[in-house]
């Protein structure tokens, strides 16, 4: 699947495909190991229910045949070229994440391993063979790329023959690895040879190198790709189980419905996991049984994220000009957790036991079993989550904040004027101004805009509302940038609309024949930063941005863009900025709420990692449109723009994360910038954007009394208003490693795993991180079977029922593009990609690192129910059918060279599949008439925009040429 | 001597020039011991409706060194077509031009009337003349308004194909686009960084080369619009455009916080709009005209903090080195102004606040370009607005009075040489032949540079005698002076003024007499003054007084007529009468004297005083004063407190102000209303009289003195009483018995004082 989206890939993708078969010519080594990733993730499955079923599990070896398929493979050199065009394509694709699924299957076939009780038959998809594993072990990098495709011979015998259920894991596991652990996944087993064991600093890092065995890639034997755990199968059992119900937060440790489970959630005393979720909700009560288990402490931490309506909002606490109660001693905030005592004149802070006295205006009696008379009238002590009113001592310098701005930047290099992209963005914002983010008591929005637009020198416009027309003031000054005008830059839409129309008509004219090629960068948010400055306000820069900086001024980037250094050990450099000069700007945004989202058009390199580092650290979004043209890629630009535009946001933030005693926070991902080690400040956050955060053992934690986590977030509100707000979640502790496997989470692992992933790639070289990721999974696995499991076989896969899908999900997780390397995939999207991961959300990496696949051609156009999803594997792809691929960033149609002639012409009106172009898609998008197909089709299209705020291309794929 | 007064008179009235000595001492030992160095006040655009200019270009006599112009004073050989350099005596042959050339068909330049004859060059692109306003946003609404007011009017006053420009200045600097319709579209600068005028260029884009882009994309025009064009543009062109930029001038938004003043960036606005005009048109005919209300607040040439409670620098300060940034400010408006004076162009500054603006940091930039300066206390003035509307007044031919980019060069014949120059110049260092070792004000060179000068602007030229002692007169001898000033007339046109003089040469031994009556005393003073103040810029005070007092008595040592020892006996010609009263009233003048006045006003008084012609320089040194009563006409009285009497209304021109007194009686008579009864109207004449005087007076001046309308016991009569010669005071009244004027309060000795001890002195044999 994973080919799905860029063309070009397809032709490709046919060949390779073949690679991986056995029987196939089989690429060079190097595919088969990739192969052997791929597969090798596949999860394993357990049978679904229980908890640690020893039995479940088991794998089967693979022992087997594997081998003969791999080597066999006799091909060409050219085959082999093809076979990486292949894998690559894969991993650009988001859809490596994809492709994880259906590799897994293509175990030999012989040798499904696990039976579990496995899920249902699923339905046809899978194809067995595709996959071989046995790479052989050298090159083992290539690994994912290649696997994902399985020839279509394959498929086709995969199609027959859904394995057995459990079948997937196959290739994966070595037989016993040295690991021990019934997993030893391939994946160890793939890297396994390569490098030595971790030593890297990189989290967790999983030392045993030897593990890897894999070696025997040619033991393989093919496992039912449907006998591998299907993340599809766990998803709806959980929505069967809890969706739909009402979620309260009333109970210590109680492990939340997963992400894609829809329920309603109440606040009895703990933070929503809409705000939170841990990767397990009972901490080890020891850091020996952390280090046993080497399962990550941590929480994903969306504080502002989106609750639905039929939720309750925060409330807001405002003690006036008291501000809020506080422990003396940690400074945590008034919660569910402080513990009144000597009848309500003191209170011991949950967080480090001091005792407090109740400051006299907040005193109130208790009642007969130690609680507050008004338990059940303050939010602060019966809820996870509220609002406080901040005062004075809360606000920069003292001083009552002033609402923020918004900036508009605006590239008006000749490359935009001629694509017209300059002349659309005025358009939009012309609409898009209406509707700026107010208050909701508020008539109006408090927020002042402002705009600039530059090549090589920087123009502020003067759009004062006594006006008769704007004014221009050229900046050429670059080298030192300053801010030329203060009264009118800033401004009230309302107040200014006919002034700023005026301009907004006038800019694409006033550039229509400037030859200018060359644009500045770093001035460009310095001077936006300046004058967020000099008015005194935190606020938010939308910068309309196309190519790399080349114009001298500070900040001018080279094309560093080289493929010779992938897969070296300097590779990590593509991924660091180029110049310091982008850190330290982001470091002054920081300091003066000034939040940078970045909308990027480029048409060849532009440096991303150094041009998004801005945006990344100052809580702003990245927007990226490869070879914009307006026909095409218009509407989801505009999509996002107004989305970015209307969306709920705080600035000028600080967030503490407080811990009671024994453990803390050590770590944090995201959209952030630290100065110390508590602190986490962020220009700016917003309802998308999610902060993970890695906790460490200080001492040991009781039983009893549990891990308790405050997270409190100062921050100015769109009115202006300075606001805390503060999520409170417990968790429990046990001694019991079997309890901790209980209460994991996997969605909120791959989190964290990615994130702390992607982080290291600055740091390590890949095959480094690949290999902890690897190590660490097969770790945690070991100890489970180890101890928790009955004995079983050591062939066999165990996997807790928590962590039924972590392997497939790993799969997924390091066949990413960034933590893979593949010379067809660009520099800049590894980039993105990477920065993109590192604020998102549970859900939101849930469904980047494992997309969702509709069968389209499936549809009851009778009903307004979307299709159920299947796995997400290429073998489950046919060529009747039409499929709609969705990883919250792209969305991929994908037309079977023999699907049905009715629904072609339903949905495109067109009347064969020979007919369709790719230039039809937004088309079938964007139309809401016609027949009932169309209809259903768009309004599934529109959940996905609608759902996830990121969606971005909709590429049609036609899938003709491709062999089935 | 009626007939010196005659012969001065008709050398002003044709030439432009006065000379201190008429006839000139033969050698140089001799002139030194004239005391009053030989040297001339010359206008050299001095108005002449009478003389047309000549369509041709000037008759140069061929010698290199020498390139002296064809005149009235050559010898000339009609038959042989040849004629003799009065200054090289090299013998050149006439051009081709001239060979019908006789004695009674002269070319203009032979005829004695034309000792002064002015050339236009047909040669060479004529470049229209460019307006540069560089107006301060830092002032008060008013103020502001006033001042857009005068400069939107001033739009309907330039020459239409005038190429105008405008940069504003406050906490940044902004250089206005004038080509663009429909948004107001400017280049901001920092006003506390300074470029140099390379980074000035590049940022407004002037440097940028034809963009080899331009030619491969199609359906560009080809030919480049002058790059400038974005910044100057033709005032027809853009009149509405500009007009409508004037209104829209905000004040410098910047918020000042109390106790502050606001940030003024006036050094990098001026480095801009020199670098503006010295990167797109050298060369040609410009003014930079300055607008400013306050003292430079920040970046290069700032001369002040904005903390209102450092008060701006004062005499004081300077004298006890405690000017913080006087010296770097005023290095950085000399670095610019001469900058500026290279490219030919000249700075206006019209500085109007209460406080002090930072003139005296900034007079360079004015001083060495010829250009104006303008001091008030508001742009909401008529000082100020008529003042500025007559900077555009036009002659008789209707032609601006102003000319620009003028170089002055002065040839003289074999027994004088070139000393200096004082007045609104640069030197451009050229030497020659002519150039004399000894420096009397900008000396070192025979050439000199006026950027801006207009028909009133005049320059003090010292010279000095270099024939030895003992080399006979010259037989029937004259010596000669040339001055040939090439300019860009406001019509653009190239000119030529050249100015011949000749004056006989006289033994001083035998023929002293005759030297004395030649004596121009009024030259003398203003010569001496010039001097003066030249001195009192870089010396202190006192001791230019005492060099002032020394020259002096040696003069009077000289020429009077006395008995040794005996002060009574001290007699001085007529030709001398008047030359120590000027001395003393130059002593206590604005120029040499600081007190009671701030380093502005003193840089004010001065700027003014090294450029105006003699009648006015006499009146900026010796106030004149009026006086209107029923006993008679009006009448000039002297400048002395006995003038100031109860039933005469008193007019006094100081040139920088006019002060109208009334006597005690005629201010009770008028509080009496007397004026509005039909019975005494000739009361309502007489408090007409002076006031229709001082209109007159006003029209002519520029720039505009302060009109100051008091009476007896009015404060600002303090005016009128701090100029008279205070022969009366509280020390010497009731000796006086009578009262006979009014008393001045003050210790300043009074002319009679003076005189006493200067005879003294001269007839001392100490001295």
């Amino acid at each position: 699947m994973s080919m799905m989206k860029p063309a070009g890939p397809l032709g490709a993708a046919a060949p390779g495909g073949m690679l991986p078969q056995g029987p196939s010519p089989p690429g060079p080594h190097q595919f088969g190991q990739n192969g052997a990733h791929a597969q090798g993730h596949p999860p394993q499955r357990f049978p679904g229910p229980p908890p640690v079923n020893s039995a479940v599990s088991s794998y089967a070896p693979y022992s087997p045949s594997t081998p003969s398929s791999y080597p066999s493979p006799a091909s060409t050199s050219s085959i082999a070229q093809l076979g990486h065009q292949l894998s690559a394509m894969h991993v650009n694709s988001y859809g490596s994440g994809m492709a994880p699924p259906g590799q897994g299957p293509p175990g030999s076939p012989s040798a499904p391993l696990f039976q579990g009780p496995s899920q249902p038959p699923q339905p046809s998809i899978m194809q067995p063979g595709s996959q071989v594993l046995p790479p052989p072990p050298t090159t083992a990098l290539n690994g994912p790329g290649a696997s994902p495709l399985p020839p279509s011979m394959h498929r086709q015998d995969g199609l027959p023959g859904p394995a057995p259920l459990n079948a997937q894991y196959q290739p994966p596991l070595l037989p016993g690895q040295t690991l021990g652990t019934g997993y030893s996944p391939q994946q160890a087993a793939n890297y396994g040879p390569q490098m030595a064991g971790g030593q890297l600093s990189y989290p967790g890092g999983f030392p045993g190198g030897p593990a890897q065995m894999a070696g025997p890639p040619q033991l393989q034997k093919k496992l039912d790709p449907d006998s591998i755990p299907s993340p599809i199968q766990v998803i709806e059992n959980d929505r069967a189980t809890r969706g739909g119900q009402v979620y309260a937060t009333n109970t210590r440790g109680q492990v939340p419905p997963l992400v894609t489970t829809d329920c309603v959630i109440q606040d009895q005393g703990n933070a929503s996991p809409r705000y939170i979720r841990c990767t397990t909700y009972c901490f080890p009560c020891t850091s020996d049984m952390a280090k046993q288990a080497q399962i990550p402490l941590a929480a994903v931490i969306k504080p502002f994220a989106t609750i639905p309506s039929n939720e309750t909002p925060l409330y807001l606490v405002n003690h006036g000009e008291n501000g809020p109660v506080r422990c003396n001693r940690c400074k945590a905030y008034m919660c569910p957790f402080m513990q009144f005592i000597e009848g309500g004149r003191r209170y011991q802070c949950g967080f480090c036991n001091c005792v407090n006295d109740v400051p006299p205006f907040y005193f109130q009696h208790l009642d007969h079993i130690g609680r507050r008379l008004d338990h059940y009238e303050k939010p602060e002590l019966s809820l996870g989550s509220y609002e406080y009113v901040a005062t004075l001592d809360y606000c920069r310098k003292n001083k009552p904040p002033s609402p923020p701005a918004f900036i508009f930047m605006i590239d008006v290099s000749y490359s935009n004027i001629k694509n017209g992209l300059v002349k659309l963005i005025c358009e939009e914002l012309k609409t898009v101004l209406e509707k700026l983010p107010k208050e909701e008591q508020e008539e109006t929005s408090a927020i002042r805009v402002g705009f600039i637009t530059y090549n090589k020198v920087l123009h502020f416009f003067n759009v004062k509302s006594n006006l008769a027309q704007p004014q221009m003031m050229v900046m050429t000054d670059v080298g030192e940038v300053f801010v030329p005008l203060l009264d009118g830059f800033l401004v009230n839409y309302q107040d200014s609309q006919s002034v700023i129309h005026n301009l907004l008509d006038q800019i694409p004219e006033m550039f229509a024949d400037s030859n200018e090629n060359e644009t500045v960068f770093a001035p460009v948010i310095q001077a936006g930063m300046e004058a967020l400055k000099a008015a005194d306000c935190p606020g938010k820069l939308f910068i309309f941005h196309s190519s790399l900086p080349t114009a001298e001024a500070p900040g001018k980037l080279k094309n560093r863009d080289d493929k010779k250094l992938i897969n070296t050990d300097k590779e990590k450099i593509l991924f660091q900025p180029q110049t310091n000069v982008y850190d330290s700007l982001a470091k002054d945004c920081v300091a003066h709420g000034c939040c940078v989202t970045l909308f990027l058009f480029p048409s060849q390199y532009v440096d991303v990692a150094s041009l998004g580092l801005v945006p990344q650290l100052t809580g702003g979004t990245l927007y990226k449109y490869n070879n914009f043209q307006m026909h095409m890629d218009s509407q989801q630009f505009l999509n996002d723009l107004r989305n970015d535009i209307e969306k709920k946001i705080g600035f000028d933030a600080i967030m503490r994360v407080r811990t009671s005693t024994g453990f803390r926070a050590t770590d944090f991902f995201g959209g952030i910038f630290m100065n110390n080690t508590t602190d986490v400040e962020m220009a700016a956050i917003d309802c998308d954007k999610a902060v993970t955060v890695e906790f460490k053992h200080d001492d040991k934690l009781g039983e009893d009394s549990g891990a308790l986590i405050q997270c409190a977030v100062l921050y100015t509100t769109i009115g202006g208003q300075r606001r805390l707000r503060i999520h409170n979640l417990s968790l429990n502790c046990s001694s019991q490693l079997a309890d901790l496997y209980k209460s994991c989470e996997t969605d909120a692992l791959i989190n964290f795993f990615a994130k702390s992933a992607f982080k290291a790639v600055l740091h390590q070289p890949l095959k480094v991180i690949r290999e902890i990721l690897v190590n660490q999974t097969a770790h945690m696995l070991a100890c489970y079977r180890k101890n928790c499991a009955s004995p079983s076989a050591a062939s066999q896969l165990i996997l807790p029922d928590s962590m039924k899908v972590l392997p497939v999900y790993m799969n997924c997780l390091l066949k990413n593009c960034v933590l893979l390397s593949r010379p067809e995939i660009s520099t800049d999207e590894r980039a993105y990609q990477r920065q993109l991961v590192m604020t998102m959300g549970v859900a939101d990496s849930q469904l980047f690192f494992y997309p969702q696949l509709l069968p389209i051609h499936t549809l009851d156009v009778k009903s307004t129910t979307l299709p159920a999803a299947i796995r997400c594997s290429e073998s489950r792809l046919s060529e009747e059918g039409i499929f709609l691929l969705a990883n919250g960033l792209n969305m991929f149609l994908w037309l079977g060279v023999s699907s049905p002639p009715e629904l072609i012409q339903g949905i495109f009106n067109v009347p064969s599949f020979a007919h369709v172009s790719t230039d039809m898609v937004s088309i079938f998008f964007r139309c809401f008439c016609g027949n009932v197909q169309r209809n259903v089709l768009c309004s599934c299209a529109t959940t996905y925009y609608k759902v996830k705020k990121t969606v971005r291309h909709i590429v049609l794929y036609k899938k003709e040429n491709l062999m089935f | 001597m009626a007939t010196y007064l005659e012969f001065i008179q008709q050398n002003e009235e044709r030439d432009g020039v006065r000379f201190s000595w008429n006839v000139w001492p033969s050698s140089r030992l001799e002139a030194t011991r004239m005391v009053v160095p030989l040297a001339c006040l010359l206008t050299p655009l001095k108005e002449r409706p009478d003389l047309p200019p000549v369509q041709y270009e000037p008759v140069l006599c061929s010698r290199t060194t020498c390139r002296a112009i064809l005149n009235p004073l050559c010898q000339v050989d009609y038959r042989a077509k040849l004629w003799a350099c009065n200054f090289c005596f090299q013998r050149n042959q006439f051009p081709p031009v001239y060979t019908c050339i006789s004695e009674v068909n002269q070319p203009a330049e032979l005829m004695p009337q034309f000792s002064t004859i002015e050339y236009v060059i047909q040669r060479g692109a004529q470049y229209p003349l460019i307006f540069l306003y560089v107006v301060d946003t830092c002032l008060e609404e008013d103020d502001l308004q006033a001042l857009k007011e005068s400069l939107q009017m001033s739009l309907s006053l330039l020459p239409p194909d005038a190429l105008v420009g405008l940069i504003t200045f406050g906490r940044m600097v902004q250089v206005h686009e004038l080509s663009c319709e429909r948004i107001s579209k400017s280049y901001v600068f920092r006003g506390t960084k300074d470029l140099t005028a390379k980074q000035i260029q590049d940022m407004l884009g002037l440097t940028k080369p034809a963009m080899p882009m331009q030619q491969a994309r199609p359906g560009q025009p080809q030919e480049q619009p002058l790059v400038s064009s974005r910044f100057l543009q033709p005032v027809h062109k853009i009149d509405m455009n500009l007009t409508d930029l004037l209104g829209e001038l905000q004040r410098d938004p910047w918020p000042v916080t109390q106790g502050k003043r606001p940030l003024r960036s006036t050094g990098v606005a001026l480095s801009i709009a020199v670098g503006l005009l010295e990167g797109t048109f050298p060369n040609t005919g410009a003014r930079i005209m300055l607008f400013t209300g306050g003292p430079p607040t920040q970046g290069p040439g700032m001369v002040v903090g904005d903390e209102l409670k450092v008060p701006i620098r004062s005499w004081h300060d300077i004298e006890k080195d405690n000017a913080r940034f006087m010296k770097k400010a005023t290095k950085h408006y000399e670095m610019l102004a001469n900058r500026t004076a290279t490219n030919g162009h000249c700075i206006d500054i019209y500085a109007c606040a209460l406080d002090q603006t930072g003139l005296l940091e900034m007079k360079c930039c004015a001083n060495l370009t010829g250009g104006h300066m303008v001091m008030g206390d508001s742009f909401n003035t008529s000082l100020f607005k008529q003042t500025f509307q007559k900077i555009f007044s036009k002659d008789f031919n209707g032609d601006f009075r102003m000319a620009f980019g003028a170089t002055l060069e002065v040839k003289t014949s074999r027994e004088l040489k070139v000393a200096g120059a004082i007045g609104p110049c640069v030197s451009l260092n050229v030497k020659g032949p002519c150039v004399s070792e000894n420096e009397l004000g900008v000396g070192g060179t025979s050439q000199w540079k006026i950027c801006g000068l207009d028909p009133t602007s005049t320059l003090g030229i010292y010279f000095e005698v270099v024939s030895q002692h003992n080399a006979p007169v010259p037989q029937g001898g004259r010596g000669a002076i040339q001055y040939v000033t090439r300019y860009q007339h406001s019509s653009t046109q190239r000119r030529i003024r050249v100015t011949t003089i000749a004056r006989n040469w006289a033994d001083a031994q035998s023929q002293l007499r005759h030297i004395e009556a030649a004596f121009d005393q009024e030259a003398a003073a203003v010569l001496m003054a010039r001097l003066g103040v030249f001195r009192a810029e870089s010396e202190e005070g006192p001791d230019v007084l005492r060099w002032l007092d020394r020259q002096l008595i040696r003069l009077c040592q000289k020429f009077g007529q006395y008995n040794k020892e005996d002060p009574t006996s001290f007699r001085l010609s007529d030709s001398f009468s008047l030359y120590p009263q000027f001395m003393f009233h130059l002593r206590r003048s604005p120029f040499l004297q600081v007190f009671n006045n701030s380093p502005d006003e003193s840089s004010y008084y001065r700027h003014h005083f090294a450029r105006q012609d003699l009648t006015q320089s006499l009146i900026m040194i010796q106030p004149i004063l009026y006086s209107y009563s029923f006993h008679g006409p009006p009448e000039p009285v002297l400048l002395d407190s006995s003038s100031i009497l109860a039933d005469r209304i008193l007019l006094m021109d100081t040139f920088f102000q006019i002060v109208i007194y009334l006597g005690e009686t005629i201010v009770q008579w008028r509080k009496a209303g007397y004026q509005d009864m039909p019975e005494y109207e000739n009361f309502r004449h007489l408090l007409q009289a002076p006031l229709d005087d001082a209109q007159e007076i006003l029209q002519a001046r520029f720039p505009m003195p302060r009109y100051i309308n008091t009476e007896h016991g009015g404060s600002q009569a303090r005016f009128l009483l701090s100029k008279v010669n205070p022969s009366q005071t509280h020390n010497n009244l009731y000796a006086w018995g009578q009262e006979t004027g009014a008393p001045i309060l003050t210790d300043d000795v009074s002319l009679q004082v003076f005189v006493d001890h200067l005879k003294k002195l001269a007839v001392s044999s100490a001295c």
